[in-house]
């Protein structure tokens, strides 16, 4: 069934869309049919690594550093070899030569070379949790038992645990300021441009660390062939998953083993979100185990050593400093960023700082820009991307800046905007900065109408001052910003225009005394004024679609069933349905009887992968164009063979070609001899730039700190839709998640480095009563011109603004927007410290005291 | 630590009689011993309940559940939600408002939903939300679950 005949829908979709398309016939894409992939999931038949056994398999389990910093002086594993079940300890003497390091992945960079990590430490340890041995036994439980047995001696060093001020110690003894890199980037004459402002605006800002945690752990199932460990026969590998073809590669080389005979499968995967799928030490570990024992070896992480193993992101810091003219115009921008980059640079590189420094700047014109990023090594876990990785950070300094200017220009917070988005007579627009090896030049967009739009969904005040210093009005409690949401007649139009939600939107009050997880105590009587209300917007652009290529091979099967295999991966986003409907569409049949198969490097030679938000655009083009050559040959073959013109054929329902004159064939039939088949590659020189607004409103408990957020809405253009159900479950999962990292998540260390975030009750992911109800809509007015379908990546739109707009929630409600620092996430007792330390009028002693900030 | 202890359970209908380690979780149980692996394991220590099943009735955590607990109960896994061909209608819901995407959670929110809306036919957002507070996903941002298991109580009372 159709989603379309459902009935309607608790949110907003968009169903369709209207504008004539540049490929015909049009039937299936931009219309929400439901997922192939829903039914073996909803009946828990998907096949996750865990799911997959192998006879004769062994287990292995990873022996971890519980120090930040040490070096390594003995492992005594005499107690452990005599643990029941054991079959073989692993540890770098054992490895020795094979421990190579493990390359970067995306624009790899000479100098980064001696910062690499290999898969286990050999003589020194640099984060809690870094492998140090590999225990393979015949059970899980036997192998967990025996490496509680590996006695580890350690030495410890001084640990690095603050990448902003004098390291006490070198991590590597050749860069003794820990230094890795420095990353800059520039436009225009900055000197300058601040010469002639008539206004500085600075900020100093901080995105904690935090990760993309999937409910689904990583895992590896090695299956070595009979006589694969005297080198003969292939290996196969279940549960790589994101970039399956590079990650072969990387196997390869560090085993000194053929590609050719490794394969690599991408089984159902339970979440990704840019972390999971790189190349990590396991992935080295587990097959090499394999390989040496000739024995199956499976290894699924358990969540407590997953918080401390996958990829980190985020910790950054900012120090910004914004050029305005007398019209608040911006002139120029200044930052200087610091990345915590963990212990090591792994398949990332310096991806994360490059990205924040290339898109800094947003969809804001600017004169002059320059901005510096030093990647710091620290004894933390080594860090990667992260959904929308250097612009959840950057998106959210940026936007926090430029309130502040706001406030203290007097110029409202929207016009502010305004004045200075670029407009769409500029697309396409060449930004100056540069990403990925790649310029950055946005496609198209209409950055202004969507933030006229986000603040007409929203009911985002604008006929308020936003923050005039000196104007006084926001010393009373019946200031705008302090008024109960209930009062503000913008918010109440804003929704009610839409009438999206069928259930009333929750009382965000019932909500925080129900007692959940994040409320972090109980809440006694309502003292007048305890809370406060607070809007913030956040408008940012998405780079997505990143190149170079990727691969669709489409055939006939002898039943005339049309399979699609592509490079790229699903990790639970979707892609087998796009991917269905673009095929459908391109062969004229319908999605639901076609194969789409993927992360499987047997089936097609080459492939990129999944992450960028790249699927879609990508391997979406790629399968358009080697359908469409099919559907050519098709036509050829049933023309010769019907005596019918080509032009005169159709192919419809249940796979029957018409031709004129009641003439047909099936494509079982025309199927019967082999060379219905194609392979294509899609190049893409350019990326496709999504851009979107996100606005929060926040309820701010000030006398325990505790930030709720009661509803986001989120303007979007994605360019063409190829399922709106499946973007919308994008977008809003994408908002959930910036809501944990604006507001709950942090992975933290003490001050000897010693990690405090090891479970789920420490790390804080949001559920069901932290995540508000999201508005979101489609403004559908700007197709890529970069790709035939007009596609754009949607998968990290949902999370790109979340942080800058709860921070202004945080900072309107407190009616603190000046103040010259702030940071994610904005935990209770941040929050706390923040009401108590710097009161600002609305806190009810400030109000009282009829105080007003300084501005 | 190694001896064996008898564990006789009926599962989604069916009676197993299986010799398992007292340290077993019921969880590994089901997706080890039984091969019964549409129970999922997110976090083994009662966080995330993408484990859930129901325990005679009542949705619990499998992961801090011992196999020999469950001697001579009941339990019901995701198995066993769909009649042959057709689906639940709590899963049909889900499918048609996009409340899955890895599917990974998805077992957990069905059982704790089906308990759920046993007790509660008419509940509105707030109890829903509440209902699945104890579970956790990192994909959906939960407004399509929501939105799926009210939708989910309407089908049932008109006995879809
Ligand atoms: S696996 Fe049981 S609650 Fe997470
Ligand atoms: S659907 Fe992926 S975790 Fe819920």
């Amino acid at each position: 069934m159709d989603r379309m005949e459902t009935p309607p829908l608790a949110k907003e979709r968009t169903d369709g869309h209207d504008e004539p398309s540049p490929v015909s016939p049009r039937r299936l894409v931009g219309r929400s049919v439901r997922r192939l992939e829903d039914p073996r999931r909803l009946r828990g038949e998907g096949t996750y690594v865990d799911d997959v056994h192998v006879p004769g398999m062994l287990h292995a389990t990873v022996v971890r550093s519980p120090r930040a910093h040490a070096r390594i002086r003995s492992i005594d594993a005499t107690e452990a070899k005599a643990a029941p079940g054991i079959v073989a300890i692993l540890g770098a003497r054992e490895l020795g030569g094979d421990l190579r390091p493990i390359p970067v992945r995306l624009v790899p960079d000479e100098r980064l070379l001696r910062y690499l990590q290999r898969p286990l430490a050999t003589n020194r340890v640099r984060y809690v949790g870094e492998p140090v041995a590999l225990v393979v036994a015949r059970s899980r439980a036997a192998a967990e038992d025996a490496a509680e047995r590996v006695e580890v001696d350690y030495e410890p060093l001084p640990p690095v645990t603050d990448a902003s001020s004098a390291p006490p110690a070198p991590l590597f003894d050749h860069t003794p300021d820990n230094l890795a890199s420095l990353i800059e980037e520039a436009f225009g004459n900055i000197d300058a441009a601040f010469a002639r402002a008539e206004r500085v605006v600075r900020l100093a800002f901080r995105t904690g660390r935090h990760s993309a945690v999937p409910m689904e752990t990583r895992g590896l199932v090695a299956v070595p062939d009979r006589g694969a460990a005297e080198g003969r026969g292939r290996l196969t590998v279940w549960g790589p998953t994101k970039v399956t073809h590079f990650n072969r590669s990387v196997l390869a080389a560090m085993l000194g083993w053929p590609e050719h005979r490794i394969r690599l499968v991408e089984p159902d995967v339970g979440g990704g979100f840019g972390a999971r799928g790189e190349f990590y030490p396991e992935d080295f570990l587990v097959p090499c185990a394999a390989l040496r024992l000739g024995r199956p070896v499976k290894w699924i992480e358990d969540r407590v050593e997953h918080l401390s193993a996958i990829n980190h992101s985020r910790e950054q810091r900012y120090e910004l400093a914004l050029a305005l003219d007398s019209d608040g115009r911006f002139l120029g921008l200044r930052a200087e960023i610091v990345n915590d980059m963990g212990a090591y640079l792994r398949t990332h590189g310096t991806v994360v700082p490059g990205l924040s420094a290339g898109m800094l700047p947003g969809p804001y014109e600017m004169q002059a820009y320059r901005c510096r990023v030093r990647c710091v090594l620290t004894n933390k876990t080594p860090t990667g991307t992260y959904r929308a990785p250097g612009r959840f950070e950057c998106n959210a300094a940026r936007e926090r800046l430029i309130d502040r200017a706001a406030r203290l220009t007097g110029i409202g917070r929207m016009d502010l905007r305004m004045r200075n988005l670029v407009r769409p007579e500029r697309m396409p627009f060449a930004r100056g900065t540069s990403i990925l090896g790649e310029e950055v030049v946005y496609d198209s967009g209409d950055y202004p109408a969507a933030l006229a739009e986000a603040v007409a969904l929203s009911g985002f005040r604008m006929s308020v001052p936003d923050a005039v210093p000196g104007a006084g009005a926001r010393a009373g409690a019946g200031s705008a910003s302090g008024d109960a949401p209930e009062a503000r007649p913008e918010s109440r139009a804003g929704s009610a225009a839409n009438a999206v939600p069928v259930a009333p939107a929750r009382e965000s009050g019932a909500r925080a005394e129900s007692g959940t997880r994040s409320d972090g105590g109980s809440y006694g009587r309502e003292e007048p004024g305890r809370y406060r209300y607070g809007m913030g917007l956040a408008c940012f652009v998405e780079k997505t679609g990143t190149g170079p290529f990727e691969g669709a091979r489409a055939f006939l099967d002898r039943s005339g069933a049309l399979v699609v295999a592509t490079g790229a991966a699903d990790l639970g986003q979707g892609l087998e349905t796009c991917l269905a409907q673009i095929a459908g569409d391109a062969l004229g049949v319908d999605h639901a009887g076609i194969t789409v198969r993927h992360g499987d490097t047997d089936l097609i030679p080459h492939g990129v992968g999944s992450f960028a938000s790249r699927g879609t655009v990508m391997a979406g083009n790629a399968v358009h164009e080697a359908v469409s050559e099919l559907r050519t040959r098709v036509l050829e073959r049933a023309a010769a063979r019907l005596g019918v013109p080509p032009g005169d054929l159709a192919i419809g329902p249940g796979g029957l070609v018409r031709g004129t004159g009641g003439r047909s064939c099936t494509l079982a039939e025309l199927a019967a001899e082999p060379g219905l088949e194609m392979v294509r590659y899609f190049r893409c020189e350019q990326m496709a730039y999504s851009h979107g607004v996100t606005v929060a409103r926040v309820k701010v408990d000030t006398a325990t700190g505790l930030v709720v957020p009661e509803r986001i809405w989120l303007l979007y253009d994605v360019g063409r839709v190829v399922n709106p159900s499946i973007v919308a479950g994008q977008i809003e999962g994408g908002v959930a998640q910036g809501i944990g990292g604006s507001l709950l998540e942090e992975l933290r260390y003490d001050d000897t480095g010693q990690f405090l975030s090891g479970s789920f009750m420490d790390y804080v992911l949001p559920g069901t009563t932290d995540v508000p109800t999201i508005l979101h809509r489609d403004l559908g007015r700007s197709p890529s011109p970069r790709n035939p379908l007009g596609v754009k990546g949607a998968g990290e739109v949902g999370i790109a603004g979340v942080g800058g707009a709860v921070a202004n929630a945080v900072a309107d409600a407190l009616a603190d927007a000046e103040r010259e620092d702030d940071e994610l996430p904005l935990t209770p007792e941040r929050v706390w410290k923040r009401v108590r330390c710097n009161p600002s009028p609305q806190t009810p002693a400030a109000a009282a005291a009829g105080g007003r900030n300084p501005v | 630590m190694n001896e064996l202890r008898e564990v006789a359970v009926t599962v989604n209908g069916t009676v197993y009689d299986e010799r398992v380690e007292p340290r077993l979780t019921l969880a590994d149980f089901l997706r080890h011993s039984l091969g019964l692996t549409g129970t999922h394991v997110g976090c083994e220590h009662g966080v995330c309940g993408c484990c859930t099943v129901r325990l005679d009735g009542a949705a619990v955590r499998s992961c801090i559940l011992f196999a020999v607990q469950v001697d001579g109960h009941r339990i019901e896994t995701v198995e066993g939600l769909a009649d042959g061909e057709s689906l639940h209608p709590l899963q049909e819901a889900f499918s048609d408002h996009g409340a899955l995407q890895c599917g990974f959670c998805t077992p957990g929110f069905l059982m704790t939903a089906i308990e759920f809306l046993e007790r509660n036919p008419e509940p509105d957002e707030d109890a829903v939300r509440d209902a699945l507070s104890g579970s956790l996903c990192r994909c959906t941002g939960y407004q399509s679950i929501v939105a799926a298991v009210l939708d989910a109580a309407s089908r049932l009372r008109q006995g879809a």
